[in-house]
């Protein structure tokens, strides 16, 4: 398996970003020449980690979001979002559905959301230091008939 | 990100246009609670037909329009979601709390 194209970014954790950064993951993604399906769950994904990082690791500051993607030979995807936010203390309860650890509307289905639309999410955080959140998801090989 | 409002008798409907993300949610929601507080709906027809993207902010936002809502005995219904919408909707459970048409193809 080669990696054969990457990208990195830093942005502040506003959340006028959250749109930007699955718009920006989609259009890296995009190479792959991923379905309208293939697109929309990983778009759905990106969106519920950058938004767990504003909501959760920096709820009371603004502080960075590093999100860094790659795409090897074998048609797979793999992206990492990382905060230095107040990190997870007990990550088994919070990727539990409808946990949630702040107030409001929200669902509980960060997590879930990138479990499901996602073939696999690796969790890691540091209380304190912050959390790294990695997705990765094999894009279907499409063969166009050129007739 | 904006919502039209429609009134028709005890029936409100709130067509949503935009994306629906943490950063549009807290607009939709005022705007939705602002138009039930005003006309007293028996139902609310919530519709997604100009909504391009939602992540689970927006079963948040179902959530919470209920909870507002069921107080009174009035119900939710959506309308107008897209295969990527019905997903995420599909995923939360919501059918328990509202009616869900089919997606669009």
């Amino acid at each position: 398996m080669k990696i054969i194209n990457k990208f990195s970014m830093t942005m502040s954790s506003r959340s006028a970003n959250e749109g930007f950064a699955r718009a920006t993951v989609a259009a890296f993604a995009a190479q792959l020449d991923p379905t309208l399906e293939e697109i929309n769950d990983i778009k759905t994904a990106v969106s519920e980690a950058v938004t767990n990082c504003i909501v959760h690791a920096y709820r009371e500051e603004i502080g960075k979001i590093y999100i860094s993607g790659e795409i090897t030979d074998t048609n797979v995807i793999k992206i990492k979002i990382r905060d230095k936010g107040c990190g997870i203390e007990d990550i088994e309860t919070a990727m539990q559905p409808k946990y949630t650890s702040v107030g409001g509307e929200r669902a509980g289905l960060g997590f879930t959301v990138m479990q499901c639309f996602m073939d696999s999410i690796h969790v890691r955080s540091c209380v304190e230091k912050g959390t790294t959140v990695i997705l990765t998801k094999k894009i279907s090989h499409r063969y166009i008939s050129n007739g | 990100m904006s919502v039209d409002i429609s009134v028709n008798g005890e029936v409100t409907t709130a067509y949503i246009n935009g994306e629906i993300d943490h950063h549009s949610a807290a607009s939709i929601r005022t705007a939705i609670d602002n138009a039930a507080e005003l006309n007293m709906p028996s139902l609310l027809i919530l519709d997604f037909t100009r909504v391009s993207f939602m992540d689970s902010s927006g079963i948040g936002l179902v959530m919470g329009r209920y909870r507002n809502l069921s107080r009174r005995g009035a119900k939710i219904h959506i309308t107008g979601t897209s295969p990527q919408i019905y997903k995420v909707m599909q995923l939360s459970g919501i059918e328990k709390i509202a009616t869900i048409d089919e997606c669009k193809k």
